[in-house]
């Protein structure tokens, strides 16, 4: 049966049990059937799909989205990708659910692992309320199929001493996991957080993930997400982020491979004062493919927001990049910037980008700009002319070219690794 | 060390040297003058090794070797070193990052072994004097925001890092004020010696009485149209290049 299908039909639903879920959670999860049911997975060409045939590369795959059962995580799995010298407080998931043997932090972190039957108050506030169903096939897949939701909560001027870092670790089944996250805050808290998706080479699987972050009136809240995953690896992830009050806002992604990746980054800019940083690198090769969508929204005054994503695509790899930028009405005084920069290095790769502003305020600064292009070969003699060799100077370049996305990343180790596989793509082992 | 044979060269189909002879010896300083346009930083990207000019005749060795035969990396390790005439900003790279490296390559090159950090640092130290130029440039991307003066002075630097067998520098006067100009020749002077040779492309008379050519040559029109010595420099001041055009285009009607 094909996904679209599968996907609306009652017998998808039919492993769920969802008699248990507490009365809020239950109501969100029936929207989200109901969306699912209603408006199946993206059709081909669909508006917001329309680089990226999700659906037909999943029924290619003849992937089931049936959520994917807990494996063994082999030792060598999890000492894959580990980056040196970060100390950090790990949340492991095993193919998208959470795995305490696998999990260490501190006892001083608020975690819950929440399986929908009781519901803390902040929990039952925040689940589901950035996250709609109704706006994307697979936040509602998410909200359907994922059984626990990993809950971080952070309080009022709790600054955390470690990042926390979410190993998502998948097997190699064409099945389906649906890892959820929830953080929220209180006023003047800070943390950082990591995501990583951990797979043997050769690995086929879905990952459906999402995660909704609540930033609370001044706090300073930083995400960063590496993908560097199996050459057959299909992800489809959305970050929803709310932002209050003067709260400041990073999202770190660097993208190094994968078969099929889809990364929805949702901000919302809901009071004034607020700053959204949203910072992205896909270095690919290879047939990836990697579909970046963004938007912020600036609900409310005096918020800026800052994006700078930028690729370097090699062999039959494809780049899509969309960002939207929403100004209402009311928010006067905004600055909203926007930057997306490309450099092809093979005639086979391709990006497809394209900025969408809807301003409805008058008194606003907005940029936007995007550039695809080669090499520059002026650059490239110079520094051979000084004895560099073409291969060392390329990598030069490039890593100048990609340095800038990555540079304000804060956590030493977090960013060392980082221009370590920079480098690694990009040849610059000079 | 230098040898020039008949050289032509064109860019997409329009050919801009054609024909050029010319001998280098160690030791020696060759003034090439010329009008704007005649193909003076042509030559000289050419030797460089830039890839957009085919050359269609002729041949170049460089202390024994066929040079058209080397990438321009190979050239730079080999000894050829390009002062710009334009300079490139490269903005993320690292001045002293790009310069370590270059260093390094070329001595991988010749068989020695790379400098670490430490005698790296103390070699930029001693060259920097040399050319009395600012750290702080250095520490900056390369080339990036830096005005003209800065631009030629950093490329005066990076040969006297390199050291190199054969310097061609490409107008490397024009833009800079007396005192820089100064500055300039003097570390050109500096590093002269019995065993390396020096070409110097300008069109003003100016920098030679700094840096003291053996010979003089005029390029016009792709070729060498005549060849003296410091003294024809001084005529072409005098007289500007009227007379050379027309005793050229004169002659070939
Ligand atoms: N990339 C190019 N494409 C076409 N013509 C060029 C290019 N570069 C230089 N030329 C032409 O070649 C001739 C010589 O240029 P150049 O070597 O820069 O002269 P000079 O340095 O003596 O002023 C000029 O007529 C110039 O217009
Ligand atoms: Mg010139």
């Amino acid at each position: 049966m094909e996904l679209t299908q599968q996907a609306q039909t009652a017998e998808f639903f039919k492993r769920l049990n969802p008699n248990k879920l507490a009365q809020n959670r239950l109501d969100i999860f029936n929207q989200a059937k109901e969306a699912l049911i209603k408006n199946g997975l993206p059709k081909l060409k669909e508006e917001e799909y329309k680089f990226t045939a999700i659906t037909k590369t999943l029924d290619k795959a003849k992937v089931s989205l049936l959520p994917a059962e807990k494996f063994d995580i082999s030792a060598s799995l999890t000492r894959k990708e580990v980056i040196a010298d970060l100390d950090a407080d790990i949340i492991a998931f095993n193919n998208g659910v959470y795995d305490a043997n696998l999990s260490s932090y501190s006892p001083s972190l608020n975690v819950n692992v929440e399986d929908g039957s009781t519901e803390t108050a902040s929990f039952k506030k925040h689940f589901g309320s950035y996250a709609k169903a109704d706006k994307d096939a697979f936040i509602a897949l998410n909200t359907v199929y994922a059984k626990e939701v990993v809950h971080i909560h952070l309080a009022k001027k709790e600054v955390l001493t470690k990042p926390v870092i979410f190993r998502y670790y998948q097997s190699n089944n064409q099945e389906t996991s649906y890892p959820r996250v929830l953080i929220t805050s209180e006023e003047f808290a800070e943390g950082a957080f990591i995501e990583q998706i951990i797979s043997e080479e050769g690995s086929g699987y879905f990952i459906n993930g999402l995660t909704e972050i609540y930033c609370a009136e001044n706090t300073h809240l930083q995400y960063h997400k590496v993908q560097k995953q199996s050459k057959e690896a299909i992800e489809v992830n959305t970050l929803e982020v709310f932002q209050e009050k003067s709260s400041t806002f990073s999202s770190y992604l660097l993208s190094l491979q994968g078969g099929m990746l889809r990364n929805n980054l949702n901000i919302t800019l809901n009071g004034s004062g607020g700053e959204a940083n949203m910072n992205g690198l896909y270095l690919l090769n290879g047939q990836s493919h990697v579909d970046n969508h963004t938007s912020v929204d600036h609900r409310e005054p005096h918020c800026n927001s800052n994006e700078l994503y930028k690729g370097v695509l090699d062999d039959s790899s494809r780049g899509v990049f969309n960002g939207k930028i929403y100004v209402r009405r009311i928010a006067q005084k905004t600055n909203a910037f926007q930057q997306n920069n490309n450099i092809l290095l093979s005639e086979d790769a391709t990006i497809n980008t394209k900025p969408q502003l809807e301003i409805w305020a008058d008194d606003v600064k907005c940029s936007h700009g995007c550039t695809t292009g080669q090499l520059d070969e002026e650059a490239l003699f110079y520094l051979q002319a000084r004895g560099v060799g073409k291969v060392s100077a390329r990598a030069m370049l490039l890593e100048a070219f990609a340095a800038d996305v990555i540079a304000n990343v804060s956590i030493d180790s977090l960013r060392n690794y980082m221009i370590d596989n920079i480098k690694e793509r990009l040849g610059a082992h000079y | 060390m230098l040898s020039i044979k008949n050289l032509h060269a064109n860019i997409e189909g329009t050919e801009i040297l054609r024909g050029i002879n010319l001998e280098v010896k160690p030791g020696e300083v060759h003034a090439i003058m010329g009008p704007n346009g005649s193909g003076k930083s042509t030559l000289a990207s050419v030797l460089a090794g830039r890839e957009e000019y085919e050359v269609s005749e002729g041949e170049v060795s460089f202390l024994g070797k066929d040079l058209l035969d080397l990438s321009p990396e190979d050239r730079a390790r080999e000894g050829i070193f390009l002062a710009f005439q334009y300079p490139v900003e490269i903005p993320g790279v690292s001045s002293t990052n790009f310069l370590k490296t270059a260093v390094n390559q070329v001595r991988e090159y010749r068989g020695q072994e790379p400098l670490d950090a430490v005698s790296f640092l103390s070699l930029m130290k001693s060259k920097m004097g040399l050319v009395e130029i600012d750290q702080k440039l250095l520490s900056r991307s390369l080339n990036e925001g830096f005005s003209g003066g800065e631009k030629k002075r950093n490329e005066i630097f990076q040969m006297a890092m390199l050291e190199p067998k054969l310097a061609i520098l490409d107008e490397t006067d024009s833009g800079l004020d007396i005192d820089a100009l100064r500055i300039v020749a003097n570390g050109v002077n500096k590093l002269k010696s019995a065993d390396n040779a020096t070409i110097v492309v300008t069109h003003y008379q100016r920098l030679l009485d700094y840096i003291v050519p053996d010979y003089v040559h005029v390029l016009y029109k792709g070729r060498i149209v005549k060849s003296g010595t410091k003294e024809l420099a001084l005529e072409l001041e005098e007289k500007g290049y009227d007379w050379i055009k027309e005793e050229v285009d004169g002659a070939t009607v």
